[in-house]
């Protein structure tokens, strides 16, 4: 009954095949079966964020998807947004802010900012703030991740910061 | 931790869903967007030896306006019911509870169907369905049955949904033109289970209620339609009237204890969450002095 099922999906641009158990959630499957390690497992039931990633072009939690859901979409990690360059200004932003420290929430982190960014070209800080409340930081106290957000926002927009 | 093991049907059509539950009953769970279900399996407070994974049914997605009702397919997503323009004119109220579901992230997966499903006391979406007087559709093998939401809650977690049914969409009556609305929630983070929360859903005419309808959520084991309303329509609403509801309104509650709140702290914020929702409601913030959270 509880026999391993074939997938095809599409993870960072690249075609997987892959054979798996059903109870495999989509976070285990990237950081086990791929080695992607840069999607970090906190909580495991939804409430810290350290597991976003976009499925399909959203960013969902990926402890709250089994990887036999992804069957036939395609997921992207912070290794794919950071490889393509897509973030390279958010990363930069955090990196002269000081918005990291241990780095645990900073790959959720920038997933979600980014799906901000991309949804709202320029958020105030209480939109970022709503935005991200979802994921958990326990070194920085928040205010410098915002900070890098409403900096990398400005930037985009062709102000200064 | 993680979820038990369990097999795994992709359902291909709402009646081969259907045939899936009547063969396995209890023992199966229905997979909507997950992002209740998956947290209560990755806990293991359940383990079903069954998924029924419904998310690539079409048929019960979407919203649709006719004849006066709003028909919200179950499967229709969080972020969907944000963004629709339907939702924000014929139901405000829901566009507004909407945003203080869970984050961006869950809205992506979470569904209406499955929130409903789950019940759990604390969520925003049971209650507004209380406000709204929505009616719950739900499909089984023999056919489908209507159920008003106020019967459909029956405890924690519990339903009148049984293993072999599937909840396949909602209706609502659209707002009418002297509708209004409040939605408020204490929270200690925006986007978490409510401490206490209040959807309430009125007709308003020359300052008096004409109807009123008051959905509080995580003051009992299911959300709550209280009848302290009555006290409050077709009368001039004074300090000494909504005194009196709030009164009634407090024996109604049976709030629980958790890590978040003492019974007696939800029992408070409850008839705070009357005062300020009646205020608000009848534009009469002079109802609201002296309340506060």
């Amino acid at each position: 009954m509880t026999a391993a099922v074939s997938i095809s999906l599409e993870v960072n641009g690249e075609r997987v095949e892959a054979h798996i158990l059903p109870r495999l959630n989509l976070a285990d499957f990237l950081r086990e079966h791929l080695h992607l390690t840069g999607t970090h497992v906190g909580c495991e039931h939804g409430v810290c964020g350290a597991c976003t990633v976009r499925v399909n072009g959203e960013i969902v939690r990926s402890c709250l998807m089994l990887a036999v859901q992804t069957h036939g979409g395609s997921v992207e990690t912070i290794e794919g947004l950071s490889d393509s360059g897509e973030i390279a200004d958010l990363q930069a932003a955090f990196r002269d802010r000081n918005a990291l420290q241990c780095g645990y929430c900073t790959p959720g982190m920038l997933i979600a900012a980014q799906d901000l960014l991309q949804h709202n070209r320029e958020p105030d800080r209480e939109e970022i703030r709503a935005h991200l409340s979802g994921n958990y930081c326990r070194c920085t106290g928040y205010q410098a991740i915002i900070d890098a957000v409403e900096n990398t926002a400005r930037a985009r927009i062709g102000r200064a910061p | 931790m993680k979820a038990s093991a369990f097999a795994y049907a992709r359902a291909s059509s709402v009646a081969n869903a259907l045939d899936l539950l009547a063969a396995h009953g209890d023992r199966a769970k229905v997979l909507s967007g997950g992002q209740s279900l998956m947290p209560a399996m990755n806990l293991r407070l359940i383990s079903p030896e069954l998924i029924v994974d419904i998310g690539e049914l079409a048929e019960l997605r979407g919203i649709a306006v006719k004849d006066g009702i709003l028909t919200i397919g179950s499967l229709t997503r969080h972020v969907e019911l944000l963004r629709s323009p339907e939702i924000a004119a014929h139901a405000p109220l829901l566009a507004e509870a909407i945003a203080h579901v869970a984050h961006p992230a869950i809205r992506n997966r979470g569904t209406i169907g499955g929130s409903l499903a789950h019940a759990d006391p604390a969520s925003e979406l049971p209650a507004c369905m209380l406000a709204l007087g929505a009616t719950v559709v739900v499909r089984g093998s023999g056919g489908e049955r209507r159920i008003a939401a106020e019967e459909f809650f029956t405890g924690i977690y519990e339903t009148v949904l049984s293993s072999q049914e599937l909840l396949v969409a909602v209706e609502l009556p659209i707002a009418q033109g002297d509708s209004v609305h409040f939605f408020h929630e204490f929270a200690r983070r925006h986007g978490d289970y409510a401490i206490v929360g209040l959807a309430a859903q009125a007709r308003v005419k020359d300052g008096t209620f004409r109807s009123l309808r008051l959905g509080f959520f995580a003051v009992g084991d299911r959300p709550l339609l209280a009848r302290a309303a009555a006290k409050l329509i077709g009368c001039a609403v004074t300090p000494a009237v909504l005194a009196k509801a709030a009164q009634a309104l407090d024996g109604e509650l049976d709030p629980q204890e958790d890590q978040q709140a003492s019974p007696a702290m939800r029992r408070h914020l409850a008839k705070v969450l009357l005062a300020r929702g009646v205020a608000a409601l009848l534009g009469r913030p002079d109802l609201n002095e002296g309340g506060t959270a």
